[in-house]
């Protein structure tokens, strides 16, 4: 198999990877210029025809997503960029950032042409510090070239891109959320329809993309669709609703590996050779219990599930949610599956909104039974306890606005159904394994 | 005597032609007041809403939303340090990494030094997982910490 070229990636480790001139000596803002040049819709057909999906958890495919906008519309439409990457083991939106802002920036251009919009705001988690304040400079130096402002290069054409910095809030990332969030509120996701393409920021049409996705929007400008199909997973024959998963991908590998990192591959790579290959083994000589396939929401692999292929469809034939961010997290088996899945419990209590009932009570209910299992005084039955709470919340069973529910759930769904064994002795013998620096933390 | 001097009200008005409103100037607002103050107190907020143009309420209903704002009873300190105590920080020690510079600074998390300079909080994953355990400080991160380099860093913060 010939070595895979990144593109997204390729240019992160050079010298001057953030600055306006290294970027175009290296043929940057050719695809904009390509994009100028062509109607909306045939920049939107294009996107449309490479079968990108979503970068930032949910799939759903891109140039789709942009047919929604109502035609004709007096404006103004608005593209929000979501750069609130919060899910635990996931960085690579941060990556793309620090290392090439311009191809995000470019990614951006060349969506407001497409759908038409003026104005993109960048939404940015706060603990982006260093992404925020590399994508600030670059946008100047974009003012200054005449690449954002009024009539870009004689085009006829204006965009103005607001960075706007969020406040610890993982709920922002949900792309309703966000919208409120940008709008001066607190971040309470959106009962949908209306989609935000319809009615969404400030109440006009809104079109909201991952920051990964926008950069793919760029190459596949300037290489082609046929290009970005000519990678990754066609669509399975049997599924006439699969749209496939192509084009390349960032996968995260964290946790117990020997070389944590961010690596850009064609869709569908499996978690074995991410983690052995990639992650150069897991750590210390040991062996993977549990992998998190694409960050905490979509749930865990088990040791004889590693050679899932890692594209949109792969997860959710071993029982996860999906591919989700495509962040992979290796758990060892010296770590304690009881242990992990309270750091899952926890992140949840603590980020649910609060807005519905059953994700506000059932994250922290989730939390507190860990919790109990963990102080000693767990029961077995806490175990299905445990699978009631999280069988009843979420948009699955129908009873939540958001997805949070449904990714704070997943992991205990998987935990105890591949790992039950573990919990039950993990009970029966009264261990108990909280520690002084958790008992610090212990009423959050 | 107004709280919000004459310079951080201009930096507020500022913001406002880069929004259709000026709710949505909350959040810039915030964190304008909050970085030159320490925290934002009620006070505050009332003189935030009435730039906005919002009720003292709708600023406070956001501002409390959030994590990071602190209030005028929990002002932060000089400099801020968080621990990140995520899955991928806490599989390679991060949530004792927090105890033990707990330890070395006497404080609890969410706590002060006694001379002001630090404080000590936890937060929900950093993105910095490639390179765990990590911590923020103030908005910039550090990465593969253990704890000689980190009680180092935090003995240079001024």
């Amino acid at each position: 198999m010939p070595q895979f070229e990144p593109v997204l990636l390729a240019r992160i480790h050079k010298a001057d990877s953030t600055s306006l001139e290294g970027y175009r000596a290296d043929g940057g803002y050719r695809a904009y210029q390509k994009a100028l040049g062509m109607a909306p819709a045939d920049v939107t057909k294009m996107v449309v025809d490479s079968g990108l999906r979503g970068r930032g958890g949910a799939g759903f495919p891109c140039g789709l997503k942009w047919t929604f906008l109502p035609k004709d519309h007096p404006g103004p439409i608005y593209l929000a960029v979501n750069a609130d990457e919060s899910e635990p083991g996931t960085f690579n939106n941060r990556i793309l950032m620090e290392q090439d802002p311009h191809q995000l920036i470019e990614g951006i251009a060349i969506a407001c042409h497409a759908i038409k919009s003026e104005k993109a705001f960048l939404y940015i988690r706060y603990e982006y510090g260093r992404s925020y304040r590399t994508l600030f400079k670059a946008v100047q130096e974009c003012y200054a070239a005449g690449l954002l402002g009024k009539n870009i290069q004689g085009s006829g054409v204006n965009l103005d891109i607001q960075l706007h910095r969020g406040a610890g809030a993982y709920i922002c990332g949900e792309e309703t959320g966000l919208i409120e969030s940008l709008e001066g509120k607190r971040a309470w996701p959106r009962i949908k329809p209306p989609f935000p393409a319809i009615e969404g920021l400030f109440r006009k049409p809104t079109i909201v993309n991952n920051v990964e996705t926008l950069c793919c929007v760029t190459h596949i400008l300037d290489r082609g669709v046929d290009w970005f199909k000519s990678m990754g997973v066609k669509p399975d024959p049997n599924n006439p609703r699969d749209p496939g998963s192509y084009g390349p991908k960032l996968y995260c590998i964290s946790g117990h590996v020997n070389r944590p990192c961010c690596v850009e591959l064609p869709m569908g790579v499996t978690a074995r050779e991410l983690i052995d290959v990639h992650g150069g083994g897991v750590w210390k000589g040991r062996k993977a219990k549990a992998v998190v396939p694409g960050g905490i929401s979509m749930g865990f692999l088990s040791a004889d599930e590693l050679d899932t292929p890692l594209d949109f469809a792969g997860p959710g034939k071993v029982g996860c949610l999906g591919l989700g961010t495509a962040a992979v997290v290796v758990v060892d088996d010296q770590t304690s599956m009881v242990d992990v899945l309270f750091n899952c419990c926890r992140f949840f209590a603590h980020e649910s909104c609060g807005q519905c009932t059953p994700c506000r009570e059932g994250t922290s209910w989730m939390r507190k039974i860990l919790d109990r299992i963990r102080s000693g005084h767990g029961k077995l039955e806490d175990l299905d306890l445990l699978l009631e709470v999280a069988g009843s919340m979420g948009i699955i069973p129908g009873t939540t606005i958001c997805g949070l529910s449904d990714g704070a759930a997943w992991p205990v769904k998987n935990a105890i159904k591949k790992f039950r064994p573990e919990f039950e002795d993990y009970i029966r013998e009264g261990r108990r394994s909280i520690t002084p620096a958790q008992e610090l933390m212990a009423t959050h | 005597m107004p709280v919000l001097s004459e310079e951080i009200r201009e930096q507020i008005r500022a913001e406002f032609p880069n929004y259709p409103n000026k709710r949505a100037v909350t959040l810039p607002a915030l964190h304008i007041v909050h970085h030159a103050l320490h925290q934002v107190s009620l006070d505050a907020i009332r003189e935030i809403a009435e730039l906005l143009e919002l009720h003292p309420s709708e600023v406070h209903d956001t501002m409390s939303f959030y994590g990071i704002f602190r209030t005028e009873e929990n002002p932060y300190g000089k400099r801020r340090v968080w621990f990140c105590r995520s899955i991928s920080c806490m599989l390679r020690g991060g949530e004792e990494l927090m105890q033990q510079m707990c330890e070395k600074l006497h404080v609890h998390p969410g706590e002060t030094t006694a001379d002001g300079r630090i404080t000590v909080e936890f937060a929900e994953c950093l993105g910095a997982c490639e390179g765990a355990p990590c911590l923020l400080v103030d908005d910039e991160c550090h990465v593969n910490l253990d704890e000689k380099s980190a009680a180092k860093l935090i003995d240079e913060l001024r």
